[in-house]
Parts: C-alpha cells; sequence; structure tokens
C-alpha cells in the first residue's frame, strides 16, 4: 500500500515535468479531450437533468411545510453548483472516460505495446498520460457548467410545470443564491468559482488514477478488468474525499 | 516424410527439408563467415539478475557479432526474454555488464540509453502494434518521432519495408492489426522494427503460435534480413527447428545459466543429455 502510493505521487511528479517540457503530442490531446469531454456530455446532460428536477420535487414536499416554496430556485441553485453539479459529474466521467482510460492503457500494457513506446524512445508517460491528464483538467470543469446548466434547467421544469411558478420566479431564486455570497471582480460568483475548482481537481485524480492503474495492470484480459475496477472505485473515492476537503479549504478563503 | 508443399518447398520435417536447411545454413555460414571473428555488437558480461528471492539470471554471459544471428534457447520461463528487455534497458541487471556496440546500456544517461535503443529495432512475441493505429501509422511510427522526414519520404520508406517483408503495400496500408492473420501481424512488427534501418534486430519468440508454413517464411525473413541488410540479430525462441534454419551461434539457457553454446552443428553434435532432451 505505502508502495502504490509512493508511486502514485512519483506519477504525479513525473507527470507534473512532462508537462512543462517537450515533446508534447497535441493530437493525441484534441484527440483525448474528445473522447472524455465532448463524449461524456450527454450522459452528464441526462445526469444532471434528473438530479435537478428529483431536487425540486423533494425541496418542494419539504418546503411547502414552511411555506418556504418560493425558495426552491435557491436550493436547486446552491446543492447544484457547489456540490452535486461537480461531484455528479466527476463520477459519472470516472465510469465512463476513467474506466475507459484504464482499460485502453491496462490493455497496451499487457500486450507490451508499452513496452513498444519504450523501445522506440518515446516515453509513455508523454505520449499516454500527459494527454488524458491535460484533457481532463480542461474537459471536467467545461461539462461540469454544462451539467449545472442543465440540472437547473431541470429543476425550473419541476417548478413551473408542476409547482405553478414563473419562469422568472425560479431563476431571480437560483440568481440570489449565486449573489449572496459575493462576487470575484465584480461579475463572476464566488460560488461558480467554487464550483468549477472542484471538477478541475476531479479531473486531475480521475486522469492520474486511471492512467497509474492502467499502466500497473498485469495478467493478462484479467489483469485488465482488476485495474479498471481498482481505477474506478479509488477515483471514486479520492474524489468524495477530495470534495470534503476542497469544501473545507473554500469555506475557509471565502466565508459565507 | 519426403513430401512437398503446393508452392514447392519442402514439406517441414521432412528430409528434403532437412537437408535443405543444412545447406542454407552452411551458405549462410560461408556468406557471413559465422560473425566469429569480428567484435561482437551485442554483449552480456557475468549478467546476475533476480526478482525478488527468484534469480532469475546467474552470471550470464553471451554476445553476438554484427552479421550474426544468436538464438537464445530454452524451456518456458527460464528467463529468454527477460535477456532482451535488459538489451533494451527495458530492465536493470543486479550484477554485470549489457554492451551494446561496446557501451554497457544498464550503466549510460538516459537520454544515451534512448540513443543506443535507437539502434535497436524490437519485434515482440505478440507483434505489439498499436491496436488505434492503421498499418501505415504503426510502421511510420518511429519515423514520425525520430526524424524530420518529408511525409513523401516517409511513405516511401514504409512501402519499401513492407514490400520487404513480403506484404502488398496497397492491400495493408489502410488495415488496423485487428484486420491481419498473425503472420501478417508478425511482418508488420519486422517492418516496424527494420524501418529506421536499425543496426540490431531483436526477436521475441517471433515463430510462437505459427503454423509451420508460416514459421518458415519468417525464418526465411529473417534470413534474408541478415543477408541483404547485414544487420546483427538476436532471436529468444524455443523452437530448435526454427534455431537451426537460421542461427550463427546458439546459446541454451537452463536455470539461470548457459549451460551451452556453439553452432547450431555443434549443438545438433553435442552428447550432453539435456541439450539432446530439449533438441527432441
Amino acid at each position: 500500500m505505502a508502495f502504490a502510493v509512493e508511486a502514485y505521487f512519483r506519477l504525479l511528479v513525473r507527470v507534473t515535468r512532462a508537462c512543462l517540457s517537450r515533446p508534447f503530442y497535441r493530437g493525441d490531446l484534441v484527440q483525448q479531450m474528445d473522447t472524455i469531454g465532448v463524449a461524456s456530455i450527454f450522459i452528464v446532460m441526462l445526469t444532471g437533468l434528473f438530479t435537478g428536477m428529483v431536487l425540486a420535487l423533494q425541496a418542494a414536499v419539504e418546503m411547502e411545510r414552511f411555506g418556504a416554496t418560493v425558495y426552491i430556485g435557491r436550493l436547486v441553485g446552491a446543492s447544484t453548483i457547489r456540490e452535486l453539479g461537480p461531484v455528479l459529474t466527476a463520477l459519472i466521467v470516472t465510469g465512463r472516460a476513467g474506466a475507459g482510460m484504464a482499460a485502453a492503457l491496462g490493455a497496451m500494457r499487457v500486450t507490451e505495446q508499452v513496452d513498444a513506446l519504450r523501445t522506440m524512445g518515446v516515453d509513455p508517460i508523454r505520449k499516454l498520460v500527459v494527454p488524458r491528464f491535460l484533457a481532463a483538467l480542461v474537459m471536467l470543469p467545461v461539462v461540469t457548467i454544462i451539467g449545472d446548466a442543465v440540472a437547473i434547467l431541470g429543476g425550473l421544469l419541476i417548478a413551473v410545470l408542476m409547482l405553478d411558478f414563473t419562469a422568472q420566479l425560479y431563476i431571480n431564486s437560483v440568481w440570489e443564491t449565486l449573489a449572496q455570497t459575493g462576487f470575484v471582480l465584480t461579475v463572476i460568483p464566488i460560488d461558480l468559482i467554487q464550483g468549477l475548482g472542484k471538477p478541475f481537481a476531479f479531473g486531475g485524480i480521475i486522469a492520474l488514477t486511471s492512467c497509474f492503474h492502467g499502466l500497473r495492470a498485469e495478467g493478462g484480459t484479467e489483469g485488465v478488468g482488476r485495474a479498471t475496477t481498482r481505477a474506478v472505485v479509488t477515483s471514486s473515492i479520492l474524489i468524495l474525499a477530495m470534495d470534503y476537503f476542497l469544501t473545507q479549504i473554500l469555506l475557509t478563503m471565502f466565508p459565507s | 516424410m519426403s513430401g512437398r508443399t503446393p508452392d514447392g518447398a519442402p514439406e517441414p520435417g521432412s528430409e528434403a527439408f532437412e537437408a535443405e536447411l543444412r545447406d542454407e545454413i552452411r551458405r549462410e555460414l560461408e556468406t557471413h563467415g559465422g560473425g566469429s571473428a569480428q567484435p561482437e555488437i551485442v554483449e552480456l558480461r557475468d549478467v546476475w539478475l533476480s526478482f525478488g528471492t527468484h534469480e532469475v539470471l546467474r552470471g550470464v554471459s553471451l554476445g553476438v557479432a554484427r552479421g550474426g544471428t544468436l538464438c537464445i534457447l530454452g524451456g518456458s520461463g527460464v528467463g529468454k526474454s527477460t535477456i532482451l528487455r535488459l538489451m533494451l534497458r527495458l530492465l536493470l541487471p543486479d550484477r554485470g555488464e549489457v554492451l551494446i556496440e561496446g557501451r554497457d546500456i544498464s550503466a549510460v544517461s538516459r537520454p544515451e540509453a534512448l540513443a543506443l535503443r535507437e539502434r535497436m529495432g524490437m519485434v515482440f512475441q505478440g507483434s505489439a502494434l498499436f491496436d488505434s493505429l492503421n498499418v501505415f501509422d504503426n510502421v511510420a511510427f518511429p519515423l514520425y518521432e525520430h526524424t524530420k522526414l518529408a511525409d513523401g519520404e516517409i511513405r516511401d520508406r514504409v512501402e519499401e519495408v513492407l514490400s520487404f517483408v513480403d506484404l502488398d503495400p496497397a492491400m495493408v496500408l489502410p488495415l488496423l492489426p485487428s484486420a491481419l492473420s498473425g503472420g501478417m501481424r508478425k511482418r508488420v512488427a519486422i517492418a516496424r522494427a527494420i524501418v529506421h534501418r536499425p543496426p540490431i534486430l531483436l526477436f521475441d519468440e517471433p515463430t510462437s503460435g505459427l503454423d509451420p508454413i508460416t514459421t518458415r517464411r519468417i525464418d526465411e525473413l529473417i534470413l534474408k534480413l541478415r543477408r541483404e541488410l547485414h544487420v546483427c540479430v538476436v532471436v529468444v525462441t524455443h523452437d530448435v527447428r526454427s534455431a537451426a534454419r537460421i542461427a550463427t551461434e546458439t546459446a541454451l539457457l537452463k536455470d539461470g545459466k548457459i549451460i551451452f553454446s556453439g553452432t547450431p552443428e555443434e549443438m545438433h553434435a553435442t552428447e550432453d543429455r539435456y541439450v539432446r532432451a530439449f533438441r527432441g
């Protein structure tokens, strides 16, 4: 276990160094941005839509007791942007793209393709890990914004169609919750900064963990399966743990 | 046992086949002199390697000169492929020297090791072609990585090496590895290994899992590589017949040690019980 943790951080150091020096595989980066980001958008939108709808429904039941249904937009907006949006999106991308990364690299490892790269004088970290790492860092915040927007839209649908709200009232309520914690550079809500800082970190965790397990796969196809399972489980746990620590840090930096 | 295949070649295992084999070896030795008088281009000196408590190599010394073909023989799991990994510095020895063109690849700096690796081409047991790339991109990969050749020149070079390994470039260039047969994949892997014209070629079980006719064709291709490109070849195999066809030198590995080394004819003539048992 201690060796694995040490190897994980050694990989992080090597990847960081490789990000800052040549050679750089731009074509692979674009391809990975498509695989990790663009190809995940539809499933993230679906997740966001139903999460926003169910949040609005549950909030309506509880808030009706106190005559506070007018605050549904605030609840959906705050919980989506601060917590559910980043975490759910990261978990969905882990299951989709993270598993794919671990399986692809694991298969390359057990069929000696990784060794073939090395014998041709190509560093597998630069060729295989760095493009995935950078693509995940860039694309996770992007798909999270899309997921957040669709979740808030899902809440709007419930508010308008089932709770007889006007769209204006719901949107004002969402905006109030974004505005209450203040702004950076006068226009960017602090909540949004918090909501985008998390997916940036989660993107790094997903790519690094998936590549780490993929590159350590051994024992044929069964080993690839084991590496994929480990990648998904470890990434998911690290995302949830990191979410707690990031929330603590962000609450200290930007107190309400 | 004196039949011939439909294309006129003697059937593997037949007397004609064995006779042709011996002639071929003799011709090869006469042409290239077995490499014995030349300095060794690939050499292991007293190499020891352990994985945990398991000693894989215990003082292995062997070598092969420019223009020679060394076949390292041995049963499964004795560490034959490990020797190739040491030559490429995919592994480092616990003790001893791994000399490539006179320089210890295990002791030089990483950039120097990369430069030495570029002097070698490796054909892996499972071919190790990149699944996501078609044949052209697979074969052109080393050229795109390490040369500044124009696209047209790279295309010409790829077509040239594919023709050399008896593949029709027009047919195979756009295909993915999954669309190729085992023998074709092996040929593409050989084309990729020679496309940057390395003076040393390493083969890990080149005929493993292939039928006898394809095996013979791959062996002929290895002979052709030596004959026409004058490269030094190191082959790891458990196929004694194949080794007899292509080797100028053989080494038999058992329990982490070289228990026999010599020409294929010396191997054929030895009275050593294990060598005879291995020879079958």
